[in-house]
């Protein structure tokens, strides 16, 4: 059929009118965005009140002393602090597991006289992405990584219940009570999966693992070491001391209304050179006159762990938080730290401070990163003396450790988009970016339960880093989603797209060189396609230094 | 603790040249067909061992989750813990395997069979902690695995790609302990598939660009900090420069099997831990210290039977054949094959037809590297009533004898970062299964 349909010239003006409008609004709105984004979710109101941050910052100051004292003893020159970007990042990186995006950056900057760090951990520990990554970290450390296909669904449970507690700052020792005396059907009640998830070979609960994850987790000590027979090599611990409190568990059974104590139930082991199995009776280790004279076993257990006289809880947290926020425990191994000492800087004052304030998370969050040894820079403004691993080691610079894999994966997808991917992003997308997390953690080598070891980079993380979808598929020329074609189109000149990259990437500005350089490389960029290529070649090169893989 | 020894040596072309003219002559005699095509690409480390000449490289072939000596190696037919096993002879005399080995019984003449093995380890990762690294779990430090200790011992590999390789990892691949990260196993999976990302994505004048852009950026992260920061510590650049000569090494072709003819492939039995083996033959042919390939499959607490006869068949071809292309390469004399577990089975069966965790007597076998062919060492009690075997090999043991055979002093002492000095193994050469 050959007819062809004519319309009034009229009407195709107003058509390429309003194409052109919509097009010239899209670029309008873009440059907007990437210059200064939208600062709709970041509350100017959301401060601490003065009294309670002069407080935190007075805790703070005294943490200080102690580790001033010793650099004043081992004649260490501490460096300088940090400037506010820098503090930005780590405290993103330790409490959300990714960086600022740009759009945060640019609200921050916009944000006038406050203390950006302080203004910055009150809006992160509002946001529900704080909660669940702090979930999932603390989820590690008491139920490990069990990813049987039953289980997953069980951890997913506790960490969404996990992440609910953190939101509401509900006080650390009433979670770990909930945790150790829980009853209850594991789907409506999510933190009896504490104790369900040790259920391998449903053989019922193993007493064995949970006494192994309660003298880990909540009071620092690896009494499983013994479970075998009594300490070796300087340890005190008994073999009895391990069962005895594994007997603790002996009651808790499974039932159709779920997880319950059945007292006519015990523990039953057979020691090291015995040969018949015993009923073991539970008991504690240490200060036996802290237990609770009534109550089931699991109850009296939780009491006596959090007792605020057992000051080896509050120990414990204090140093898996600073832990969280240096990714370096105070003290190493982080869930091996002796009851009598000698403790090392800061630590008693800490624990001293959660303990007089109701075992509250937050107020210790705040009161770590308000400290000197966050706030100071990891490389020392001295070229002629630079950062030494022993000054690192005692604190005297903030440390440089790897990125865990999980935060590297986030970096790179929150870093290739220019605004903030959080609970308010698209689910779709969020799934997308958890499936890629997942892929991307796996082949960089998940570092299984929540250890600190001082760990270089590896062959395998530097091929996928180079080569690997992850990097590719959020580089690449993508108008709608990648922020280095975003930011290549609509920044108004290179040098301002080199420091859009900069800022997304490394949350910084680029010095004199870099910014020559790169500006450089983009003006040499004759065609359109070869800009865009300059700035998936920008991205590629910040996402593989150095700097983007170790928190800094 | 970090060193200087590096374990990824820059290739030298002129050995290449030498070592290739070398494999072309050693293929024409073995007469393995899948040989020709590679000796022309691979940069090859085979030059034959002479007698008594240390081993120089190790396979380490776990059978994940834990083989039944019962149902395998150690089987006894006739009494109550036999579990309705059927058995077979086996190359060497009095000596008999369950039903389902018959390769690996036939070339038994070149391996010998530990069946006292001993370990205090009944839980699945402290035990496989304890079987790769000799020494049972310490809150305080890692210990490397032998792989890492090889590596680190034996470091004058002149090759492209990484000399301590994992395919087919369970949750615990080989590491690099308190050697460093550096000394951890590369993780490989199914080698019908090649290694991802050593592709690049750019082309060469590209990479360039970016990489000159790099040494930019890394400058700047550079100011204040220690001059031998990345050599120390961050290990960033060193393995970017390793994944680099990688990318672009001949050698990688020796990570898949894809130009394998079918046949050769078949008498692997084509499984992926078949094609791991095959691959692992590949990798040591290169220069590659240590492999290790991961058969699971073997936590039989249900259906025992069943479960074992599944995984011995996968076995039984792929090691046979792993032997008889070593020995036919000329690398069997300086290449140890270990195979087993991380313990044994109960000779008790349990109520649903399955074999629980035991560590008191457990087989393993050794070949190659001055290991000899056709020993038996340590017998079980056949009523299995008797936790102690006879002849007893422990854990460390084993180390200690890898080590002696490759040549390093396993009672050496090595300053952990705990301040602590730790011997490689602390464990006794076991005289009696060495050549």
């Amino acid at each position: 059929m050959n007819s062809t349909l004519t319309f009034p010239n009229w009407l195709l003006r107003l058509r390429n009118t309003v194409i052109l409008a919509g097009v010239g609004a899209a670029a309008v709105w873009g440059v907007l965005e990437l210059l200064r984004p939208p600062v709709g979710h970041v509350s100017n109101a959301l401060r601490l009140p003065k009294q309670k941050l002069d407080d935190i910052l007075q805790t703070a100051k005294r943490v200080d002393a102690d580790f001033e004292k010793s650099w004043e003893q081992k004649q260490l020159k501490p460096t300088a602090k940090a400037d506010d970007l820098t503090l930005v990042r780590r405290l993103s990186l330790a409490l959300t597991g990714s960086i600022p995006s740009l759009q945060e950056i640019r609200a921050l900057e916009s944000v006038k006289d406050v203390d950006t760090t302080q203004w910055w951990l009150t809006q992160l520990l509002a946001d529900r992405r704080t909660s669940d990554y702090l979930a999932e970290r603390l989820a590690r450390v008491y139920v490990g990584i069990e990813d049987g296909p039953f289980l997953i669904y069980r951890r997913h449970r506790l960490v969404d219940w996990l992440s609910d507690s953190l939101q509401k700052n509900r006080p650390y020792d009433q979670i770990a009570r909930a945790l150790i005396d829980s009853k209850g059907v594991w789907t409506t009640s999510p933190e009896v999966n504490f104790i369900t998830v040790t259920n391998e070979n449903k053989k019922g609960p193993d007493e064995a693992k949970l006494a192994a994850r309660v003298s880990r987790a909540f009071l620092g000590v690896q009494m499983d070491c013994v479970q075998c027979h009594d300490g070796k090599l300087g340890s005190t611990w008994k073999q009895s001391d391990f069962h005895q409190m594994a007997a603790y568990f002996g009651q808790t059974d499974f039932a159709l209304n779920g997880l319950r104590d059945d007292p006519k139930k015990n523990y039953k082991f057979r020691y090291l050179g015995k040969t018949e199995e015993e009923v073991v009776p539970a008991m504690v280790a240490w200060k036996p006159e802290l237990l609770p004279q009534q109550g089931s076993p699991r109850a009296k257990l939780a009491n006596w762990v959090t007792a605020k006289e057992n000051k080896a809880f509050a120990r414990t947290i204090v140093n898996r938080m600073w832990a969280l926020l240096f990714n370096r425990p105070l003290i190493a191994p982080v869930d091996d730290i002796p009851l009598e000492g000698p403790f090392p800087e800061g630590l008693e004052i800490l624990a001293d401070d959660f303990i007089a304030h109701g075992s509250d998370l937050q107020r210790l969050i705040r009161v770590i990163a308000s400290t000197r040894m966050f706030q100071q820079s990891s490389h020392s403004a001295d070229p002629s003396h630079p950062v030494t691993e022993g000054a690192e080691k005692c604190w005297a610079a903030f440390p440089l450790t790897r990125l865990r894999p999980e935060q590297m994966a986030g970096s790179v997808i929150q870093a290739s988009s220019l605004s903030t991917i959080d609970a308010e992003t698209h689910v779709l997308f969020r799934i997308k970016r958890d499936i890629d997390v997942g892929n991307f953690v796996k082949r960089y080598g998940d570092s299984g339960e929540d250890t600190f070891d001082d760990a270089g980079g590896t062959i395998p993380q530097r091929l996928l880093l180079m080569n690997g979808n992850m990097i590719s598929e959020n580089t690449k020329n993508n108008p709608l989603v990648n922020a280095s074609t975003r930011i290549g189109m609509l920044a108004p000149n290179h040098a301002m797209a080199v420091e859009a990259a900069y800022l997304s990437i490394f949350t910084r500005r680029p010095n004199a060189e870099e910014a020559a350089h790169f500006a450089g490389l983009l003006t040499s960029a004759k065609s359109g396609n070869s800009r865009t290529n300059a700035m998936t070649d920008l991205f590629w090169t910040l996402m593989n230094a150095t700097e983007f893989s170790w928190n800094h | 603790m970090k060193t200087s020894r590096d374990p990824h040596c820059a290739c030298n072309s002129s050995d290449h040249i030498n070592r290739r003219t070398l494999l072309k002559g050693a293929t024409a005699i073995a007469g393995v067909s899948w040989l020709t095509p590679l000796s022309d690409l691979l940069a090859l480390e085979a030059e034959k061992s002479p007698k008594g000449k240390p081993a120089r490289s190790v396979i380490l072939l776990w059978l994940g989750g834990a083989a039944s000596q019962l149902d395998t190696f150690d089987p006894h037919p006739t009494t109550k813990i036999g579990g309705g096993v059927k058995t077979i002879s086996t190359a060497i005399k009095g000596v008999d395997f369950a039903a389902g080995l018959e390769q690996t019984a036939s070339v038994m003449g070149d391996v010998s069979l530990i069946r006292s093995m001993v370990s205090k380890e009944g839980d699945h990762e402290r035990a496989f902690y304890n079987i790769k690294t000799g020494y049972r779990p310490d809150p305080t430090l890692i210990h490397p695995s032998i792989g890492a200790i090889v590596c680190h011992e034996l470091p004058d590999a002149k090759i492209e790609i990484p000399t301590h390789i994992s395919i087919l990892p369970n949750q615990w691949p080989a590491r690099g302990g308190f050697f460093g990260a550096q000394y951890d196993a590369f993780q490989m999976y199914d080698p019908k598939n090649t290694v991802p990302d050593v592709k690049a994505r750019v082309d060469d004048k590209r990479m360039d660009l970016r990489l000159e852009s790099l040494s930019v950026v890394e400058r700047a992260f550079a100011q204040g900090r220690s001059a031998d920061l990345d050599q120390t510590k961050t290990l960033h650049q060193v393995s970017m420069q390793r994944a680099r000569s990688m990318m672009t090494s001949d050698q990688l072709k020796a990570f898949n099997v894809k130009d394998v003819p079918a046949k050769e492939l078949d008498a692997y039995g084509d499984t992926p831990f078949g094609r791991g083996c095959l691959a692992a033959v590949r990798l040591i042919q290169a220069g590659v210290r240590c492999v290790e390939v991961t058969l699971t499959g073997w936590d039989t607490h249900a259906n025992n039977l069943e479960g074992q006869a599944t995984q011995v068949k996968i076995l039984d071809a792929a090691y046979a054949s792993l032997i008889r292309d070593l020995k036919k390469l000329g690398l069997l004399e300086s290449t140890i094959v270990v195979c087993g577990g991380e313990f044994g089975r109960t000779p008790k069966i349990n109520n649903v037809g399955g074999r629980d965790h035991w560590p008191h007597g457990f087989s393993m076998l050794v070949a190659g590297g001055g290991f000899a062919g056709e020993r038996v060492r340590g017998t079980t009690d056949p009523e299995g009533v008797k936790k102690e075997p006879e002849h007893p090999v422990f854990v460390e043991d084993l180390h200690a004898t890898i080590q002696d055979l490759l040549g390093i002093d396993h009672s050496k002492e090595i300053m952990t970062p705990i301040g602590r000095p730790m011997a490689l193994s602390k464990g006794e050469v076991v005289g009696e299964l060495k050549v």
